[in-house]
């Protein structure tokens, strides 16, 4: 059951070939057999998974099935759900049970899902390698010698090593995108306030945005025909009316332009990474559609910019972990001052700390208009360059990582060439427009993906473009050999 | 703008985070490597770019001035680390 | 040489909404320690922000009450400091883009001189939450029940001289802000708090350090708080010292102030726009609608007690400075039929038994319809001033309407002539000594001595005589 796709199996749950309590004992099996080894899960929730798959079976024996009924699916530890443990990957939060649950979490149960447990993630999303995570790294299950990509690395790497058939994920400057690329397989991050963060622990607020991971486009349109929706909790959502992305999946596209930007092909890119994507391309080209060139010369800022902005906003954000009403509260206090600095000193790891200075050094007085004032500043000349490519194509494309999986420990000490991981994915997301990683081949044996970006709320036509790619070649459905029984 | 250990001390007390003085000048290093990064913005020519707060040119939706939420304090007394009689327990605060 | 000082007020006015600005709470004073602290208030993790569109409305009736610019887009930034009642680890206000911006007030001083004083701006914020430092065996207790309440923050310019003068411009303020109905204006409940900002210099100088003097919760306070600042300040300079600029806390009890040191160290708010809000618009139709719910304002009022009940200025500014002694006085001056007499009433009588008692206006026993049937009884000679302080007293301790005062206790002014000719003619008989010396004053002396009969002749109706009547009739019989 593991090998299918999210939408089969959700044929397969009408057709009657096999009840979710069956799919959810079968999930929750293989994550007890290979997850000590991969580490994709900080927390399974095995008695509320089986609930929820027999009230589905249920509802789909009473034809009463959503969107979602029968499906398992894992959350990103970011999302709040009551009950039980939210630690987004931190001591800080080990022992924070969500006195409440996240939107997303909400609307995908609403339409039947079955949430099998809680995916491991870098600290607060902080980390494109998974490996700033206090429950230990997640290993690639390409090579567990490597690294998954991160933040949202637990959910891409249990989707690749077949542990889940759907997870959701979080995409700040690249989370979703990058590990789906380093996993094989598929993830959407939206346009910024096409979903609702009400219960999604904020890292960057400007920036932060949730989607679907998956094995297909069709498993992420279905995921996000299900997440997507204005939420009055959240002043950011958008008002605007939800496509209907599954309908959009065959649409024809042929006539449709493709723009190559330029700086997504550097010099200095790995040649292998560039003609996979070059090849992905043609792909496109065979079906039909347009290939032109296009700049976007403000694009070389937006790792500078990204991180004078995100850890601004996440200075201030992780203000409130000061062990006074929830989280980490460290032992005997003596004053106030030293409760806030052993509490947050002692649950906070390296690179949240590092974030948190570099943000509060950003913002402070002197340094205000030379950091963040100007990075805003560059953020919108970043938006303009992409308004000026998307009124000549529909959308553009590139190599979504600069290189495939990397061994663990390789970046860890160095946050600069860490930082680099997310080259090509940050731009969108200070844009705040959507983007999608398909998995577009391999070399030597790790699986690369490339990125296709789409205009605001045109989530339908990214995933209808992946999609055709998809039906047309065979990338997404490899998977890696995992060790014992398959 | 390279950033010294003095810098990393008052940056750290504003965020109130607790540096052990041995590990100062290695972070200091690590910080000084972020920001070497980031001032590639000043290459930027930003001369009447407007600053860009938020990624859609959307206006703050209002809501209706209605009591809507609920009573939540047990369950926040449950999670909180230090509580007692509905409130929150922290070390005495001197004005 | 004099010093000349400078004073600019910083008032927080706490908003009457229903909810918060940012979560759908209620508001509310004296619930169970955070039992109205949404998950939004208390600062979980991954809720936010969504505002309140009362407050919105209520802080630009504010603007246009003090004719200020009202912002089209104001932003609301984070700032950002620790404190255990701050949930957040900052305060959702507003900077560079504030909902009102630059406007004035016009202030009456008891010389009978006009003076403005501009506002720099107002603009909204989040309030924090309490710590309570009792009963805590030297914990300190946190309750956010008040975390998140909306305030408008109105910052003056430099503008003031004197205690007075910052006092005249806080009630005025309180004058507005309760007439546009946008605060209950209950200073006890700390519905407006002062902080005031005070530098001396010489005449002529540029403006001398100034130290801010925080949460003044009464115009007494805050009058004494700036006298005591002001002499501190001449003090120090005249002993050759040096102001340091600082926040000072005054103690209203022991009439002393002291520095706070903590909350100044290491000062920096990294003030940012909030990512999770987007500008708040205010459109043309909206400032129209505005326009037109606009309630009277106090010196709107001002004119037409002038003009419609023929008070002196000194009145009317008095009776207009407060929304509900303002409302008070129009309905017991129109159910009395005499807008002098009310006014004398209700600013005598009534105000000194709500002071004697530190009762407000709204919790009077006795109602503005009750004061208005005591002056018509006052008015049609049913009985005489002194028999309606009794009156007054009764209503007051609840004995009922005045009518069924007068009627249940007898107080009726005699008015029967025949009766009180009796009664007179009595007290002749009986006192020939006096009579005879009476008789034998002059005009001067008369006049003191017949107050002798005046008595004995109250005595003998138990004040029910009337005053008029009786003299005549006195001045008659004793020629």
């Amino acid at each position: 059951m593991h090998t299918k796709t999210l939408t089969e199996l959700k044929a397969g749950l009408a057709a009657g070939e096999f009840s979710s309590r069956e799919l959810t004992e079968h999930f929750l099996g293989r994550i007890q057999q290979f997850d000590a080894d991969i580490n994709s899960f900080v927390t399974v929730t095995e008695q509320q998974a089986l609930a929820q798959a027999d009230a589905a079976d249920a509802a789909l024996a009473a034809g009463k099935g959503g969107l979602l009924t029968g499906l398992p699916i894992a959350h990103k530890d970011i999302f709040c759900t009551e009950g039980v443990r939210t630690s987004c990957g931190s001591k800080m939060l080990d022992t924070f049970i969500a006195p409440y649950t996240a939107t997303v979490v909400e609307k995908m149960a609403a339409e039947g899902a079955v949430m099998l447990g809680k995916t491991n993630m870098d600290e607060f999303a902080m980390g494109s390698s998974n490996e700033t995570s206090y429950y230990g790294p997640v290993k690639n299950p390409w090579d567990r010698e490597r690294v998954p990509g991160g933040s949202s690395g637990g959910a891409a790497a249990c989707l690749g090593a077949r542990l889940a058939p759907a997870a959701t994920g979080t995409d700040t400057g690249g989370s979703i995108r990058q590990p789906a690329a380093l996993n094989g397989i598929t993830g959407l991050k939206p346009t910024y306030g096409r979903v609702s963060r009400w219960g999604m622990i904020a890292f960057a607020s400007s920036l932060d945005q949730a989607g679907p991971m998956g094995l297909s486009a069709a498993d992420c349109a279905l995921m996000l025909q299900a997440m997507a929706g204005h939420d009055h909790r959240d002043s950011t959502s958008l008002n605007e009316k939800v496509d209907d992305y599954l309908g959009a999946l065959n649409d024809d596209i042929r006539g449709l332009t493709i723009g190559v930007p330029e700086e997504f092909f550097p010099d200095t890119l790995d040649g292998a990474i560039a003609d996979n994507s070059r090849e992905a391309i043609r792909e496109l080209e065979k079906l039909g559609a347009k290939v032109v060139s296009v700049s976007l010369p403000s694009i070389k800022l937006s790792v500078p910019a990204y991180y004078v902005i995100a850890p601004a906003e996440a200075s201030s954000n992780l203000s409130r972990f000061d062990g006074v009403r929830f989280g980490h509260r460290c032992d005997d206090p003596q004053d106030l001052e030293d409760l806030y600095k052993r509490s947050r000193s002692e649950g906070f790891g390296d690179e949240v700390k590092r974030r948190i200075l570099v943000g509060t050094y950003a913002l402070s007085a002197g340094y205000y208009d030379a950091y963040y004032r100007r990075a805003q500043q560059v953020r919108r000349l970043i938006r303009d360059d992409f308004a000026r490519a998307f009124e000549k194509v529909d959308v553009l494309m590139g190599p979504t990582a600069p290189e495939t999986a990397f061994k663990l420990g390789d970046k860890k000490d160095d946050p600069v060439s860490m930082y680099m991981a997310d080259v090509f994915t940050i731009g969108v997301n200070l844009a705040g427009l959507p983007a999608l990683s398909m998995p577009t081949g391999f070399i030597k044996g790790l699986p690369t993906g490339t990125q296709v970006i789409g205009n605001y709320f045109r989530e339908g036509q990214i995933l209808n473009v992946a999609h055709k790619y998809q039906q047309a070649t065979d990338w997404h459905k490899q998977a890696p050999v995992l060790g014992g029984a398959k | 703008m390279a950033i010294d250990s003095k810098v990393v001390a008052q940056v750290a007390h504003l965020a109130r985070l607790k540096v052990d003085p041995a590990d100062t000048d290695a972070l200091s290093n690590r910080l000084n490597d972020i920001l070497a990064m980031v001032d590639q913005l000043q290459q930027a020519d930003v001369t009447d770019v407007a600053p860009m707060a938020h990624p859609l040119d959307v206006t703050q939706p209002l809501r209706d001035d209605t009591v809507s939420e609920p009573n939540v304090r047990d369950k926040a007394m449950d999670i909180a680390p230090a509580a007692e009689d509905g409130c929150f327990l922290v070390p005495r605060v001197i004005e | 040489m004099s010093w000349e000082v400078v004073i600019g007020l910083e008032i927080h006015v706490q908003l009457n909404t229903t909810s918060k600005l940012f979560s759908g709470s209620k508001l509310s004073t004296g619930a169970e320690p955070n039992t109205q602290a949404s998950l939004v208030d208390l600062g979980m993790p991954g809720t936010l922000p969504v505002v309140n569109r009362e407050a919105v409305r209520k802080a630009a009736l504010f603007g246009l009450a003090i004719n200020a610019d009202i912002c089209r887009h104001s932003v609301f930034e984070r700032k950002n400091y620790f404190y255990p009642d701050l949930p957040k680890g900052y305060q959702t206000t507003q900077l560079d883009k504030p909902v009102v911006g630059a406007g004035e007030v016009e202030i009456q001083l008891e010389s009978g001189e006009k003076k403005i004083v501009r506002i720099h701006h107002a603009h909204l914020e989040e309030d924090a939450g309490k710590s309570l430092h009792e009963d805590f065996h030297g914990m300190t207790g946190i309750d956010l029940n008040r975390a998140g309440t909306p305030l408008i923050e109105v910052v003056t310019e430099p503008d003031m001289r004197n205690a007075e003068e910052a006092v005249a411009f806080a009630r005025k303020l309180h004058a507005i802000v309760t007439s546009i109905g946008i605060c209950d204006g209950d200073m006890s409940q700390g519905n407006m708090r002062f902080d005031v900002n005070v530098s001396i210099r010489r005449p002529g100088d540029a403006l001398g350090t100034r130290t801010e003097t925080k949460n003044l919760n009464s115009f007494r306070f805050m009058e004494r708080a700036i006298k005591l600042e002001v002499e501190r300040q001449i003090d120090v300079l005249e002993d050759g010292g040096e102001i340091v600029q600082e926040t000072r806390l005054y103690n209203g009890d022991t009439h002393t102030a002291r520095s706070m040191r903590s909350k100044e160290d290491a000062n920096d708010y990294r003030y940012f726009p909030c990512p999770d809000l987007l500008p708040v618009e205010i459109t043309d139709a909206d400032l129209d609608a505005l326009k037109a719910s606009m309630p009277e304002l106090p010196d709107t009022r001002k004119a037409r007690f002038l003009a419609d009940y023929q008070l002196s200025e000194y009145d009317a500014d008095l009776l207009s400075g407060d929304l509900a002694t303002a409302a008070f006085f129009e309905v017991a001056a129109k159910a009395g039929g005499d807008a002098k007499l009310a006014a004398n009433w209700v600013m005598g009588e009534l105000a000194a038994k709500l002071n004697a008692e530190e009762k407000t206006i709204n919790d009077s026993p006795v109602s503005a319809d009750q004061l208005g049937q005591l002056i018509a009884r006052l008015k049609d000679g049913t009985i005489s001033s002194k028999i309606a302080k009794q009156v007054f007293e009764a209503c007051w301790a609840g004995e009922g309407d005045p009518d069924a005062v007068i009627e249940a206790k007898g107080l009726k002014q005699m008015s029967d002539s025949g009766e009180l000719e009796k009664i007179v003619d009595d007290i002749i008989a009986n006192n020939a000594p006096q009579v005879e010396d009476y008789r034998s004053s002059d005009d001067a002396k008369k006049k003191k001595k017949i107050g002798f009969f005046v008595g004995q002749a109250m005595k003998a109706t138990q004040g029910k005589a009337n005053p008029q009547q009786l003299n005549a009739l006195l001045k008659e019989k004793l020629g």
